[in-house]
C-alpha cells in the first residue's frame, strides 16, 4: 500500500505538471498552428496521463484521456485542423481530468463522475462534426459540473468551506498562490484592457485577439483551479465570445469591445473582492453575462456598457445538470492544497508565472509579442527595493563619514581602498536607482481606455497620442504622478477640448488631438499634456477667481498672464459649469498642484484662446540622493539642492557692494542688466549677523556671498556667510513636527555625522516673491520714466580721454573694440586711416573731436585704443586713451550741453561722463553710397 | 492581576512612565542641530546610528521654564512615523505595575499635563503619568503660535 501510495503521489504531482503543459501547448499552438512539435508534445502528455491512470486503475480518468488523445491523434495526423472548438474542449477535457486527479487525491477514486457530455463533444469533433457554438459553449460548461454552476447556487459555503478545512500550512500555500493569481490577473486584465482598446482601432491584427483570448483563458484556468467559480464562469463566457471574434466568426464591433472592457471591468471587482474576503464575492453578473452570451449569438445589444452590476439572479439560465452527489467544489481546495507546499508553489510556476516571468510557454499576454527579452526579466517585491535604497543610502553616508576620516591619514592604501570604496558605493546606488525606475508608459498605458470612454459620454471625438512613453521614473514617483495626471487628462478631455460641431466651426477638424510627451531634460522628467481645444479664457479666470475671492481685481490687473492662468489651482476653484462626474468639483487642480509639488516637481499652464492648452509638469528623476551645494550661516551648515543652482556670485570691495541696492526697503542685486531680489539667510532663520541693509548703498563693502537660485521661472539670490563644498548628500524627511516649515525640504547627515538641514529652494523663492513683485514694479517705474524723458536705458562703453575726461559711448553703436601699433596709420585724402579688415577705416581721435568740450591729448604710448562703431554705410574708428569698462546704466537726468560733440553729461559710477554724440562724429565721415546699398541688401 | 512594564523618567516633580515596549532606547543628551524657524519646542534634531530623530524637549512642551545647566536625557520613542526623542531631567528605573491600581486622571493635574496623560497609577507614595506619546510629540507648527501660548 505504501508503495502505492507513493505511486499515485507521484503520478498526481507528473500528471499535473504534463496537464498544465498541455494547456499552455494547445493554447499556443492556436496562435502557431504550423508548430507539429507542440501538438506532438501534447499528445504525449495525454497519452502518458492515459497510460498511467490505466495502470492504476483509474477507469473513467482513462476513458476520458482516451477519448481526447483519439482527438488530438486526428488533429496531429493532419485529419483536420486545429479549431477553437477542438481546442476548447480539449482545454475542458484538461479541466476535467484535473477535477478527476483532485478526486483521486481526496478519495483515492476518480470520482463518480463520467463525464459523458464531454466525451460526447469530443466524439462528435473526431468525426469532424462541428457542434453549434452555444450549445457547445453552454453545455460543455454544463456537461459537467463546472465549479462554477454547481456552486452557483450555494456561493457563499462552496467558497468558505473549502478554506476551512484548510490547515494553517496549507493556508499559507494558498494565500502565496492567491496572491500570484491577483498580482498576475491584475496584469492580464491591463493588457487586456489595452488591447481591446488597440485592436478597435486596427481590427485586423490577429495577434492582439490571440493575445486576449489568451490572456482571458488565463485568468479562467487559473480561477477555476483557486475555486472562484463566479469569476471562472464571467471569463469564460468572455472567452467564448472572443473565440469567436478571433475566427472571424464575428466582427469586433463596439458593442462587443464595450461588452468585454465591461467584463473586464467587472473581473477587476471580483478580484478586489477576493482580495479582501477569499472569496470573489456574491455579484452574478448575469445581465451581463446575458449579453455576452447574446452576442456571442451575433445578436447586437443596446447599452451593453450600461449593464448594471446588481443582478443576484441564479444561473439557471445556464441549464445545468444536476450537482454530482460529491461535491467536487469541496474536494478541490483542499487537495490541491494538500498536494503539499511545494505543488502549490509549482502550480504558479508551471502556469503563468506570478513570480517569475521566464518565458515557459505560457499562455499569458506576457510572451505575446514575441518579448524574449522577459526571459531575462525578475519580478521584486517593491518593499525589497525600498529597503535595498535605504541601505545603499546609508551606505552614501557612512562612505562619506569613512572618507572624511581617512583623508586625514596618510596611509596610501587606506586611501586607495577608499577611493574604491567610494567608485563601488556610487556604481551601486546608481544601479540601485536604477531598479527603481520604471517607464511613464505603464500609467499612460491606461489612458487609451479612459479617452476611449469618456469622449463618448461627453459627445467627444478625440485622439490621443503619447511620446516618450519608454521614459523612466523613480516608482515612487510615478505612484505620486499617477492621479494629477489622470486627472489632467480627463480634465483635458472634458473641458479642454471641444464638441465636434464647434471645432468645424473654429475650422479645426472634428477630432480633437491630445497629446502627451514625456522626456528627460536637466535633471528632471518633463511631462507635458496638449490638446488643441479652446484654450483657457483668461478673462473668465479672473473672473471667477475674483468672484471667488481668491484675488482681488487689482491683484489680478497686476499679474501676468502664467499667473492668471495659475490662478486655476488655486483651492476651490472651478470654472465649470456643473459639476459633473469627471471633473469640475473644484478640488481636482489644486491637490494636482500640491502632489506634484510635494514630490519637488512643479506644474505650469500654457494656453493660447482657440488653440488648445499645454500643462506642462516637471518631476525630478529621483528623490533620495542628490548633490548639493553646503553653505555656512550662522555657524550652521545647510545644503542647498544643486538642481536649483544657476551661479555663485561672491561681492565683495567697491564695486561689488554698489551693486546691492535697495529699491523700496528690499535688497536687490544688480547683475547683467535685471534686478535679482536678495534674501538675507541670517534673516529668515533669524540668526546671526544681520546685514545692514540700510547702509547698503555705498557704505556697506563687506564681502557677501550670493547664491543665486532658481525655483520654477524665479530667480533670486540667497546671501549666506560662506560657501564650503559640494556633495552628494542622502535626503531624508523631516518628522511630522517639522514638516510644515517652509523653508526646510529635509535634513541629512554630513560627513562629520552631525546633522545638517535642507532648504527648499521654492520655499525661499516665495519670500523672495514679494520682493519678486516690488521689483518688477521697480523695473516697470524706471523703464516709464526712462522712456518718458527720452533717454533710452542702455548699456554704455565707458573710455577715459585725456587725464581725467570720461566719456561714454552707448554700446548699440559699437562694432569692435581694438588695440593697434601707431605704426598702422596711414593718411588718404587728408583723413587718418588704418587698414582695417580689408577695408580701410578712417580714424579720429576723439581728443580732437571733444577738443572744444576742454580735452588735452594725452602722451602717445607706441599703442592705441579704438573704437569702432558702425551704422549703414560708414563705419569709422573713434581713438580713445583707454577703454575702461561697460556698465548697464540707467541715465539719470542728463544736463544737456550746448558744446558740440556731447549729448550731455551725466553721474555714471559717481564721476561726471558726457555722453558722446555719435551724429556728430558721422559728420566727419562722408557717406559712401555703394555702400550703403550693399549693406542694405545684405541686411546690416 | 494583569501588570504593565513601564519606562519611567521625570521632568521637575512630575514622574513620567511610557510602556517599555513604546520605548526605543535611552541614552544621554547628543549633538544637535537646531532647526531655526521651527517651534520652540523642538530642539534640535539628533542623528541615530543613520537616523535622523527630532528631540522635543518636555519641559517646554509642558510649559515648564527651562533649567540652567540642563544635562537631559533622551529617551527615544517609537511613533507610527519613526522614532521621536523627548528630552527630559533624569531617568527612573523600570517598573511593573499593576492594573488594578490605575485611575484616570485627576482633576487636580494641571491643564497643560492633563493633556499628555492618559492615566494614572497610584503607586506608594507617587503617582506615575502614563504619557500619551503621541500628544506629547506633537508640537504646533510655528514659533509665534509657541509664543502666544507660553504668553497665555
Amino acid at each position: 500500500m505504501g508503495e502505492m501510495d507513493a505511486a499515485i503521489q507521484e503520478f498526481l504531482v507528473e500528471s499535473d505538471e504534463n496537464l498544465s503543459q498541455v494547456e499552455r501547448d494547445l493554447v499556443d499552438f492556436e496562435g502557431h498552428p504550423q508548430q507539429q512539435e507542440t501538438l506532438a508534445s501534447i499528445f504525449r502528455a495525454i497519452h502518458t496521463i492515459k497510460g498511467t491512470c490505466s495502470f492504476l486503475g483509474y477507469s473513467k480518468l482513462e476513458s476520458l484521456a482516451h477519448t481526447g488523445e483519439t482527438l488530438l491523434s486526428l488533429v496531429r495526423d493532419g485529419e483536420f485542423p486545429l479549431s477553437a472548438d477542438i481546442t476548447s474542449a480539449l482545454l475542458h477535457m484538461v479541466d476535467a481530468v484535473r477535477k478527476m486527479l483532485a478526486a483521486i487525491e481526496q478519495t483515492g477514486m476518480d470520482g463518480t463522475e463520467e463525464y459523458q457530455d464531454l466525451k460526447h463533444v469530443l466524439i462528435a469533433l473526431q468525426k469532424g462534426e462541428v457542434p453549434t457554438i452555444p450549445t457547445e459553449s453552454s453545455e460543455a460548461s454544463a456537461s459537467f459540473p463546472e465549479v462554477s454552476v454547481a456552486a452557483a447556487s450555494e456561493p457563499e459555503s462552496s467558497s468558505v468551506q473549502p478554506k476551512a478545512e484548510l490547515s494553517a500550512t496549507d493556508m499559507d500555500g494558498m494565500d502565496a498562490a492567491i496572491q500570484e493569481f491577483l498580482v498576475e490577473s491584475d496584469e492580464n486584465l491591463s493588457a487586456v484592457e489595452r488591447d481591446l482598446v488597440h485592436v478597435e482601432g486596427h481590427p485586423e491584427q490577429q495577434t492582439t485577439l490571440a493575445s486576449i483570448f489568451r490572456a482571458v483563458h488565463t485568468i479562467k484556468g487559473t480561477c477555476s483551479f483557486l475555486g472562484y467559480s463566479k469569476l471562472e464562469s464571467l471569463a469564460h463566457t468572455g472567452e467564448t465570445l472572443l473565440s469567436l471574434v478571433r475566427d472571424g466568426d464575428l466582427a469586433l464591433t463596439k458593442d462587443i469591445a464595450s461588452a468585454l472592457l465591461t467584463m473586464v471591468d467587472a473581473v477587476r471587482q471580483m478580484l478586489a473582492a477576493i482580495e479582501q474576503t477569499g472569496h470573489d464575492g456574491t455579484e452574478e453578473y448575469q445581465d451581463l453575462k446575458n449579453v455576452l452570451v447574446a452576442l456571442q449569438k451575433g445578436k447586437a445589444t443596446s447599452g451593453a456598457s450600461e449593464v448594471s452590476w446588481p443582478s443576484v439572479r441564479s444561473s439557471v439560465s445556464f441549464n445545468i445538470q444536476e450537482a454530482p452527489e460529491v461535491s467536487i467544489q469541496n474536494l478541490h481546495q483542499p487537495v490541491n492544497a494538500e498536494i503539499s507546499a511545494p505543488e502549490i508553489k509549482m502550480e504558479p510556476v508551471s502556469q503563468p508565472t506570478p513570480s517569475m516571468k521566464k518565458n515557459q510557454a505560457e499562455p499569458s499576454a506576457a510572451d505575446v509579442k514575441g518579448l524574449s527579452a522577459a526571459d531575462s526579466s525578475i519580478r521584486v517585491d517593491v518593499g525589497l527595493l525600498d529597503k535595498l535604497m535605504n541601505m545603499v543610502g546609508e551606505l552614501v553616508l557612512t562612505r562619506n563619514q569613512i572618507g572624511q576620516g581617512l583623508s586625514k591619514l596618510e596611509d596610501p592604501s587606506l586611501l586607495h581602498a577608499s577611493q574604491r570604496l567610494s567608485l563601488i558605493t556610487t556604481e551601486l546606488q546608481e544601479g540601485i536607482m536604477k531598479t527603481r525606475m520604471q517607464q511613464i508608459g505603464t500609467i499612460w498605458s491606461k489612458y487609451p481606455r479612459v479617452v476611449r470612454d469618456l469622449a463618448p459620454t461627453l459627445g467627444k471625438e478625440i485622439r490621443l497620442e503619447m511620446e516618450g512613453k519608454e521614459t523612466e521614473l523613480d516608482k515612487t514617483l510615478i505612484e505620486a504622478i499617477k492621479d494629477p495626471l489622470t486627472h489632467l487628462v480627463r480634465n483635458s478631455v472634458d473641458h479642454g477640448i471641444e464638441i465636434p460641431s464647434v471645432r468645424e466651426e473654429r475650422g479645426k477638424p472634428r477630432e480633437g488631438r491630445l497629446l502627451l510627451r514625456a522626456y528627460h531634460e536637466g535633471g528632471q522628467v518633463n511631462i507635458e499634456i496638449t490638446d488643441d481645444g479652446g484654450g483657457i479664457n483668461v478673462e473668465r479666470v479672473v473672473e471667477i477667481a475674483v468672484k471667488k475671492g481668491v484675488v482681488t481685481v487689482e491683484q489680478a490687473a497686476k499679474m501676468p498672464e502664467r499667473e492668471l492662468l495659475g490662478l486655476i489651482f488655486q483651492p476651490g476653484f472651478s470654472t465649470a459649469e456643473k459639476v459633473t462626474n469627471v471633473s469640475g468639483r473644484g478640488v481636482g487642480m489644486d491637490v494636482v498642484k500640491t502632489n506634484i509639488e510635494k514630490i519637488g516637481g512643479t506644474i505650469d499652464i500654457f494656453s493660447e484662446p482657440g488653440q488648445g492648452s499645454t500643462f506642462k509638469l516637471k518631476v525630478p528623476l529621483t528623490l533620495a540622493i542628490i548633490p548639493a551645494l553646503i553653505v555656512t550661516s550662522a555657524g550652521e551648515r545647510f545644503a542647498i539642492p544643486q538642481v536649483s543652482l544657476l551661479e555663485l556670485v561672491r561681492v565683495d570691495g567697491e564695486n561689488g557692494a554698489q551693486n546691492i541696492e535697495c529699491i523700496q526697503g528690499a535688497p536687490v542685486y544688480r547683475s547683467r542688466g535685471q534686478l535679482l531680489p536678495l534674501v538675507y539667510l541670517n534673516k529668515v532663520l533669524g540668526l546671526g549677523l544681520q546685514p545692514n541693509l540700510s547702509g547698503l548703498d555705498g557704505a556697506d563693502t563687506a564681502a557677501s556671498n550670493i547664491v543665486v537660485l532658481q525655483a520654477e521661472s524665479r530667480r533670486f539670490g540667497l546671501v549666506v556667510d560662506e560657501v564650503n563644498d559640494t556633495e552628494e548628500i542622502v535626503v531624508k524627511p523631516l518628522g511630522k513636527q517639522l514638516k510644515g516649515i517652509p523653508i526646510y525640504a529635509g535634513a541629512t547627515i554630513m560627513g562629520d555625522g552631525k546633522v545638517a538641514l535642507i532648504l527648499d529652494v521654492p520655499g525661499f523663492a516665495e519670500i523672495a516673491n514679494l520682493r519678486d513683485r516690488e521689483k518688477d514694479q521697480v523695473e516697470t517705474e524706471e523703464q516709464a520714466r526712462s522712456l518718458s524723458s527720452g533717454q533710452p536705458l542702455q548699456p554704455l562703453l565707458l573710455v577715459k580721454v585725456g587725464h581725467q575726461g570720461r566719456v561714454a559711448i552707448p554700446v548699440s553703436h559699437i562694432a569692435r573694440l581694438e588695440e593697434m601699433p601707431d605704426s598702422i596709420k596711414e593718411t588718404a585724402g587728408g583723413q587718418e586711416v588704418v587698414q582695417y579688415r580689408g577695408t580701410i577705416l578712417p580714424v579720429l581721435r576723439l581728443s580732437t573731436l571733444l577738443a572744444t568740450c576742454g580735452y588735452a591729448a594725452a602722451e602717445p604710448t607706441g599703442h592705441f585704443q579704438m573704437v569702432v562703431v558702425r551704422e549703414r554705410g560708414r563705419q569709422v574708428g573713434i581713438i580713445v586713451d583707454r577703454i575702461m569698462d561697460i556698465l548697464d546704466v540707467r541715465l539719470g537726468p542728463l544736463t544737456r550741453s550746448e558744446l558740440s560733440g556731447i549729448l550731455g553729461s551725466a553721474i555714471v559710477q559717481d564721476r561726471v561722463t558726457d555722453l558722446l554724440d555719435i551724429h556728430m562724429v558721422w559728420q566727419h565721415i562722408p557717406l559712401n553710397e555703394a555702400e550703403v546699398d550693399s549693406a542694405e541688401r545684405v541686411g546690416v | 492581576m494583569a501588570s504593565q512594564q513601564f519606562c519611567t523618567f521625570s521632568v521637575d516633580q512630575l514622574f513620567f512612565g511610557v510602556k517599555v515596549l513604546q520605548v526605543q532606547e535611552v541614552i544621554r543628551l547628543q549633538t544637535m542641530t537646531v532647526v531655526p524657524q521651527a517651534s520652540s519646542m523642538v530642539r534640535g534634531l539628533i542623528n541615530l546610528r543613520g537616523q535622523i530623530v527630532t528631540a522635543i524637549d518636555l519641559r517646554r512642551r509642558l510649559h515648564l521654564p527651562d533649567r540652567e545647566n540642563w544635562e537631559p536625557m533622551n529617551v527615544v520613542i517609537q511613533t507610527d512615523e519613526g522614532a521621536v526623542s523627548l528630552l527630559v531631567d533624569e531617568i527612573g528605573d523600570v517598573l511593573e505595575v499593576s492594573d488594578d491600581v490605575l485611575e484616570s486622571p485627576p482633576t487636580t493635574l494641571k491643564g497643560k499635563v492633563k493633556e499628555v496623560i492618559t492615566g494614572v497609577y497610584k503607586l506608594e507614595g507617587r503617582l506615575l503619568l502614563v504619557l500619551d506619546t503621541a500628544k506629547a510629540i506633537s508640537v504646533g507648527e510655528s514659533t509665534s503660535k509657541n509664543k502666544e501660548e507660553a504668553a497665555a
